[in-house]
């Protein structure tokens, strides 16, 4: 059933609402994008940005909250997975995809051994007998290098530190060695030095087993550190795209290339205090008319930008969704500098 | 530091009561900040650098005294703050003013902009209504709002536009000192930028010493011309932002900077790091001789066995660690030289 030229994960013009005070607010707008296979694809946005709920959505997960998926499909593995019954795509979740989300201690339960929540989840999906799921637990816990694994599978969520929580959650997440691994903000609650070692083991996690990972994440140094192609998004709707060397190197959309230097780090290396992108975040009950970003954008032209809803258009390798593409292609592609 | 420094820290210890071992044990202290000094001139910025359970905040909270001091002297100006009585504390409060890290729990959902602004003139300052409400207005104006969002809530608020406020709200009675724990980690990327550009703006006009607890060092590298670094309730390295961060003289220092992936993935990829094992040790049993040894890619005999001591470094500042006197005898350089020649991945 499964082509493997073909990518993946398909997601095409997926768009999913949520209901409000508003009434009902459009939060993901017909995003489109692949996760090949053995590939690391980072989304990148701000909160608001929709990149949650598109990963969310992609699985199943937004009608238990209320959500609902107004278009767009999402092709799995060759499975299509909108309109897919709960059963069908329960066994497809923490099976061939695996999930790792911001908060580790959230996201375990504090009444059972460490190896018991691995262990049901391998014999729940698996069907395997509970000596064979406990080995296997104790097999997860040893991939991302948990000292004395047999040990320490057989302790409390407590008893492990932050940084050991989140591998006890990846362990969990890879046990059944899934062809997806889908990580949500899966180091922001975490110190720096623990996420380097949290980013170091997913690189070798995801070069040993061949899995795609989809990283979903707002802080554009993990994404320059982790990922191999980067879909930004701003305002419900993918703005940029593009393997992540031509994103850094020559970004295509304002907002892109404003993030970049709006980061500390760059305005120290660059001397000149961090350029701050003007206004606050464009919220899903008043999308401005035209371009998303228009309001924020230094180079914004009444008319182009203001005008009609933009396309995303093929730019060099990536995809960008801007009216001004070719006229900010030589500023913007100097790296990130604005103008004087 | 040849002006009379705005605030001045030595020796600053704080403990928690973390209560018995048992039934009848020994109650336990867990000692949070030990023997840290510092001083802030006016109108200048210290930056206090850390990780989590490294008692930066912790000393921010004691300095202004919102939790007990174990030891030490805290001294804003003339006054001292680490002894004095409830009716001097309530005198030196409208001296000194936080900001906290998130937006969202700090304000006071149930009052309006003008209500949170104005409680600090009313409490502290005795102020006619009407002049309240023009410096109300002025403030947000100040801070980049308009004055006519004083009749709002905080919900109605973006979390950029809510630190504007928690800032106006801290600058009301012009402070001397202002610590600033975490202003921007809560904050959206595009927004950080912001706060971090009026921080500046607004020292520039009022003169006021910020003290920003932070854990990123190139957003204190931004902000402030010193830094210290703290790890385990220790401040390991001090010195001009510039020199510690470009050549850092502290393994963990080194360990820090390099764990903040930089936005290019052609650097990440050939970047040199340090990764650190293990896990940070509990604050209640410290190890021995140097606090980071069981973490440290360059752990020697020594580390276990006698505290580091302070060396002067080069370009400024000090640093803890027993690589200056033995082992390479850096004798104050900085480590990057020294780290050139190894690989730097630590095993767990």
């Amino acid at each position: 059933m499964s082509d493997n030229t073909a990518p993946l994960l398909e997601i095409r013009d997926l768009s999913v609402q949520f209901p409000s005070p508003h009434g009902w607010l459009t939060v993901v707008d017909k995003v489109s994008f692949n996760v090949g296979r053995n590939d690391i694809v980072c989304v990148v946005g701000e909160s608001g940005s929709g990149k949650s709920v598109t990963m969310q959505a992609a699985v199943g997960l937004v009608q238990p909250k209320g959500g609902r998926i107004t278009s767009g499909s999402v092709r799995f593995d060759g499975q299509e997975l909108v309109g897919m019954g709960n059963r069908q795509i329960n066994r497809i979740r923490g099976n061939d995809i695996g999930f790792i989300f911001q908060e580790p201690m959230s996201s375990l339960n504090p009444a059972y051994t460490v190896g018991e929540q691995i262990a049901e989840v391998v014999r729940r999906h698996r069907g395997a007998s509970r000596a064979d799921a406990w080995k296997r637990a104790v097999e997860a816990l040893d991939r991302v290098h948990i000292a004395s694994a047999s040990s320490r599978a057989a302790e409390y969520p407590h008893q492990f530190s932050g940084g050991m929580r989140q591998r006890v959650m990846i362990a969990m997440a890879i046990a059944c060695d899934p062809k997806l691994l889908i990580a949500d903000e899966p180091t922001t609650a975490l110190d720096v030095t623990i996420q380097a070692r949290i980013l170091e083991l997913l690189r070798e996690l995801q070069r040993d087993s061949g899995m795609s990972v989809l990283f979903i994440t707002h802080d554009l140094g993990v994404v320059a550190d982790i990922a191999r192609y980067v879909v930004v998004m701003y305002g419900a709707q993918v703005v940029e795209a593009a393997p992540v060397d031509d994103l850094f190197g020559a970004p295509r959309h304002p907002y892109t290339s404003g993030l970049l230097g709006a980061m500390p780090q760059v305005a120290l290396e660059r001397g000149h205090d961090p350029i701050a992108i003007p206004g606050t975040v464009a919220q899903a009950h008043a999308w401005p008319t035209g371009c998303r970003f228009n309001p924020r954008c230094l180079y914004r032209r009444e008319g182009p930008c203001t005008t009609g809803a933009l396309p995303l258009t093929s730019v060099d390798n990536g995809l960008v969704r801007c009216a001004l593409t070719e006229e900010l292609r030589p500023i913007l592609g100097r790296a990130t500098m604005v103008p004087a | 530091m040849s002006a009379k420094p705005c605030l001045r820290v030595e020796n600053l210890h704080v403990t928690y009561d973390v209560g018995s071992t048992g039934f009848m044990g020994a109650r336990r202290k867990l000692h949070a900040v030990n023997d840290v000094s510092m001083e802030i001139a006016a109108g200048e910025t210290l930056g206090l650098v850390g990780e989590s359970g490294s008692g930066k905040s912790t000393a921010g909270l004691a300095i202004l005294r919102l939790i007990d001091v174990a030891s030490g002297t805290v001294r804003l100006g003339e006054t001292d703050v680490a002894g004095a009585s409830r009716a001097e504390l309530r005198a030196l409060r409208k001296r000194m003013q936080m900001v906290f890290q998130d937006p969202y729990s700090s304000l006071n959902p149930s009052m309006t902009v003008a209500q949170l602004l104005e409680e600090p003139l009313v409490v502290h300052a005795d102020v006619p209504k009407d002049e309240r409400r023009s410096m109300v207005g002025r403030m947000l104006e100040s801070v980049g709002l308009h004055a006519g969002y004083a009749v709002r809530y905080p919900h109605e608020f973006s979390g950029g536009q809510r630190q504007r406020i928690a800032i106006a709200r801290a600058m009301m009675l012009h402070p001397e000192l202002v610590v600033l724990d975490e202003p921007v980690s809560a904050l959206d990327v595009s927004t950080q930028s912001q706060i971090l550009n009026l921080l500046k703006k607004i020292q520039g006009d009022s003169g006021t010493a910020f003290l920003l607890v932070a854990h990123d060092l190139s957003v204190v590298r931004l902000m402030s011309p010193r830094v210290a670094v703290m790890y385990l309730g220790e401040i390991v390295e001090t010195g001009p932002s510039g020199r510690v961060y470009d050549e850092p003289a502290h393994p963990y220092t080194a360990a820090l900077i390099s764990a903040v992936p930089f936005p290019d993935p052609e650097r990440q990829r050939t970047a040199h790091r340090i990764i650190l094992g293990g896990d940070l040790p509990s604050p209640m049993s410290p190890p021995s001789g140097c606090r980071f040894r069981t973490r440290c890619p360059f752990v020697m005999e020594i580390c276990s066995k006698e505290a580091p001591p302070k060396v002067a470094i080069e370009g400024g500042g000090m640093a803890s660690c027993h690589l200056h006197a033995h082992g390479p005898k850096l004798g104050g350089r900085s480590l990057v030289g020294f780290m050139k020649d190894r690989a730097l991945v630590t095993v767990e």
